[in-house]
């Protein structure tokens, strides 16, 4: 057991719990932002995706010990006073999720993507959304809703 | 004008409304200013505005908590934007049947909840008739209010008066012309998409009670066996670990308990830790000789003992044999199995990602020998389904753990690893097919033995084959043939069961036929269509194979290693062909195009969301075909997670597109049937584009390289 402390959605906040404890356990089961999901546990299918420092990483394979001191954004740190992300409204509206379980992972993902100065391309868009996988296999909703986002 | 409706009148409507059982209509909270309308279960409209629609078939990326709202919104005559959808504590009394299953919740609930919301704009329309004092055959309802010439209510200002009212002659409820509807047939977005892409605790794995406790469990590596030894005491001092304890099976039909040792700790992962340091001895059969490699030689074996000497017709020309084979699968839904159960004062309460809460009260009571009255389930959204949720084991697992621990709420939750291993396994199948056709290229012979796996010699869960598969209606004196291969594997019910298998093996087969015959593989299935048959709706299945051969420009010229390929089938009272593109290179490579759909289940009622099932069924289909293989060796699963057991990612997606025909009918569902035909299109596709014949799947078993 050590004490670790990480920024999460811009709120600091202190954790005891074991060194090798995954980020994601400590988001879920220590902290309780279950928006991150767990999905199979060694970073094979982008469900539990959370940004660091505006990178896309795999909270499942990232013990707590390596991101001590960092700052941490979850899918419940993208909206903004309820206002949800441009990305987020076309989610809704384009009617992306079917089960809805990966859809956080898969935002995380390609709102980082969409950070990077330039437009994705079809073949940008499938690399970096790769690692992500939706069971219910919505991949050319998702597409659509990234090329919608990167288009406004 | 006075609502004439007797008190037996009231009667037969409430069990027309609700399955066999009484309602009355409520007043809530009546001694404050609010005052609610609730005729059913379903329906609440409150005088302060609130329109709220019950859901209460489980939410499992079907799409059916907002298609079913749908279908009372429409009726109830109010706009999309006034209501609210909730999901309620499962209640067979209060809402009948709540298993999600087969594809069934839209034919078993379209209708009924038509006239529940029908019924309660009845009285909504006879509550302002009373008030003004007018016939209610001259006031009409829309988005919300009653009309008549200038005057005008809300339902929200006619809650309290609606209340008071007995519900209408169930005889003069008057349904909507479809081709009124304003809201079925439209795409609507899912009710909770918005709280889905901010990350709120939908789903089962995200409730969190307070002093809550989590769960891990070790099962024995071969489906059953109890545990003579474990290594307690040091589990007991790992970090964060409050109690380790043996848990004793307990079978059930639909899932019971299996035996092993509950590990209770401060966090998931220190559960998970401990669960991994455990050492058991268990008291288990030699399950050896279960074995996938062992199945397939017997299988095999059985097919050439068992193979017909009888000699061939004399019409038959050519005759054509083949075996094709489909391995287990695993479910592998998104979101872990996993449940939240607290056991106080002899009664349990859950909070479970399941598709079938009234199997799961049942095996509750069953095993634990309790009421329905003692058992609260909490009914979460489930990431993903696909049939296994059905079982209900991993919430009597839970439901043991809570017992032992009682007073504290423990969270149950499996790893990746445990999910494959410990799944209700789609069939294997092993068919024999055998067919003779005769100068002009009919069909005059038709066989098919199956060998499936199963136990005390009946097959397992989608390994009997029936007569009402294409094209054995059309084949007076075709013949089936099942043969069971004895095991211990447990058995579920995977998306379009029996189905998945049936339509590849089947479908490829009649594509083989059709080649040999030197016919189009769409003309030589519309000659068979084309003849008499025993019960199938030849009509409608020709309407699906012409929509998705139109659409995807059947017969087009391709460059050499792409081609066309095509299959229908019959499932969940759903008539699907799809007609699959595919690309391979020389070296081997395979591309899936695109897939295109013919697709006749009747009116679409979200078609947002049904447009997301058929391409999803698609995938799901494509995504087994191409990559997937539960393997058993010695008795245990070998497979452990998405590196052994891939799923289709979206560099791999094909382009994808859907004709919906909708025939005249009430609307039937769609989270099956357009799984099965998604197959055998694809391997059809291969075999034109690269004379490669795929007879057993995975398709990445095979080699694919041609010149």
């Amino acid at each position: 057991m050590a004490k670790y402390v990480i920024n999460v959605n811009g709120a600091s906040k202190q954790v005891e719990v074991a060194e090798d404890t995954p980020l994601l356990w400590v988001l879920r089961d220590t902290l309780g932002y279950t928006g991150t999901k767990f999905g199979c546990g060694k970073g094979l299918c982008g469900a539990c995706t959370v940004h660091l420092d505006g990178q896309a990483i795999r909270s499942c394979s990232t013990a707590i010990s390596a991101v001590n001191g960092e700052a941490i954004t979850t899918i419940e740190g993208l909206a903004t006073d309820d206002k949800l992300t441009a990305l987020q409204e076309i989610w809704c509206d384009q009617d992306v999720p079917q089960c809805g379980y990966c859809q956080g992972g898969q935002i995380m993902s390609a709102t980082a993507l969409l950070n990077s100065p330039e437009k994705p391309s079809e073949e940008d868009i499938e690399t970096a959304m790769a690692g992500n996988i939706c069971r219910c296999a919505t991949y050319s909703r998702i597409k659509e809703a990234i090329k919608t986002a990167a288009k406004s | 004008m006075k609502s004439t409706t007797t008190r037996r009148d009231f009667f037969k409507l409430t069990i027309l409304a609700t399955g066999g059982f009484m309602l009355k209509a409520k007043t809530n909270a009546s001694e404050k200013s609010n005052t609610s309308f609730s005729p059913n279960p379903f329906i609440e409209i409150n005088s302060n505005g609130k329109i709220t629609l019950t859901a209460h078939i489980p939410e499992i990326g079907q799409g059916i908590k907002t298609s079913l709202p749908m279908i009372i919104a429409e009726e109830l005559e109010v706009d999309w934007q006034q209501i609210q959808v909730v999901s309620k504590v499962a209640n067979e009394k209060l809402f009948g049947n709540q298993n999600a299953g087969g594809s069934q919740s839209t034919p078993k609930n379209y209708n009924r909840l038509r006239k529940l919301g029908a019924a309660a704009k009845q009285i909504l329309i006879n509550a302002a008739a009373d008030k003004w004092n007018v016939p209610a055959t001259e006031c009409s309802a829309s988005s919300g209010k009653i009309t008549h010439n200038e005057k005008s209510l809300t339902y929200a200002e006619l809650a309290s008066d609606a209340s008071k009212l007995k519900a209408p002659n169930p005889k003069t409820i008057q349904l909507k012309d479809p081709k009124n509807f304003k809201l079925l047939g439209q795409r609507i977005p899912g009710v909770d998409n918005q709280k889905i892409v901010t990350g709120q605790p939908l789903f089962g794995i995200d409730q969190i009670q307070p002093d809550m406790k989590y769960a891990a469990f070790l099962r024995s590596p071969s489906f059953s066996g109890e545990v003579k030894n474990a290594n307690l005491d040091k589990i007991k001092k790992m970090p964060g670990v409050s109690d380790a304890y043996i848990v004793k099976s307990a079978p059930a039909p639909m899932g019971g308990v299996f035996g092993g040792v509950a590990v209770i700790a401060n966090s998931t992962w220190n559960a998970w830790k401990a669960k991994d340091a455990l050492e058991i001895e268990w008291d288990q059969p030699d399950t050896s000789i279960h074995d996938s490699e062992k199945y397939a030689k017997l299988a095999v074996d059985i097919i050439t003992t068992k193979k017909s000497k009888a000699p061939k017709k004399p019409q038959v020309k050519h005759s054509l044999e083949a075996i094709y084979h489909y391995p287990l699968l695993a479910h592998n839904t998104m979101e872990p199995q996993n449940c939240t159960a607290l056991y106080k004062n002899g009664s349990f309460e859950f909070w479970a990602p399941t598709q079938a809460p009234s199997a799961a009260i049942k095996s509750l009571g069953k095993v634990f020998k309790i009421k329905p009255a003692q058992i609260k389930i909490h009914v979460t959204r489930s990431g993903g389904g696909f049939g296994r949720r059905i079982k209900s084991d991993f919430i009597l697992e839970a439901a043991a753990i809570a017992k032992q621990s009682e007073g504290i709420p423990i969270k149950l939750t499996w790893t990746r690893e445990q999910d494959i291993q410990q799944d209700y396994y789609r069939n294997a199948g092993w068919h024999h097919l055998e067919g003779g056709l005769n100068s002009s290229g009919k069909i005059v012979e038709f066989s098919d033995h199956l060998v499936s796996l199963g136990a005390n010699n009946k097959p397992g869960t989608g390994g009997r084959l029936n007569k009402k598969v294409f094209p054995f209606p059309f084949l007076p004196q075709s013949k089936i043939t099942n043969t069971v291969i004895n095991t211990n594997i447990p058995f579920g019910w995977w998306r379009a069961p029996g189905s998945n298998g049936f339509a590849f093996a089947i479908q490829c087969f009649i594509d083989e036929l059709a080649h040999k015959a030197g016919k189009d593989p769409v003309d030589f299935r519309l000659e068979i269509l084309k003849t008499k048959s025993k019960g199938y709706s030849a009509k409608r299945m020709i309407g699906a194979l012409k929509a998705a051969t139109k659409k995807a420009d059947w017969g087009k010229t391709l460059p050499k290693g792409s081609a066309q390929g095509v299959a229908f089938y019959f499932s969940h009272r759903g008539f699907v062909a799809v007609v699959a593109e595919v690309t391979v290179s020389k070296e081997g490579q395979l591309i899936v195009d695109k897939l295109t759909a013919g697709v006749d289940v009747g009116p679409i009622v979200n078609l947002s969301g049904a447009e997301n099932q058929v391409f999803g069924s698609m995938l799901d289909g494509l995504s087994s075909a191409l990559y997937q293989k539960i393997e058993i060796v010695d008795g245990i699963v070998k497979n452990n997670n998405f590196d052994d057991y891939p799923v289709l990612r979206m560099p791999n997606t094909p382009e994808m597109e859907v004709t919906f025909i909708e025939a005249d009918i009430p609307p039937t569902g769609l989270g099956e049937p357009a799984l099965p035909p998604t197959i055998p299109a694809v391997c059809n596709a291969i075999y034109r584009a690269t004379g490669k014949r795929i007879r057993s799947l995975p398709i990445s078993d095979h080699d694919l390289s041609w010149t």
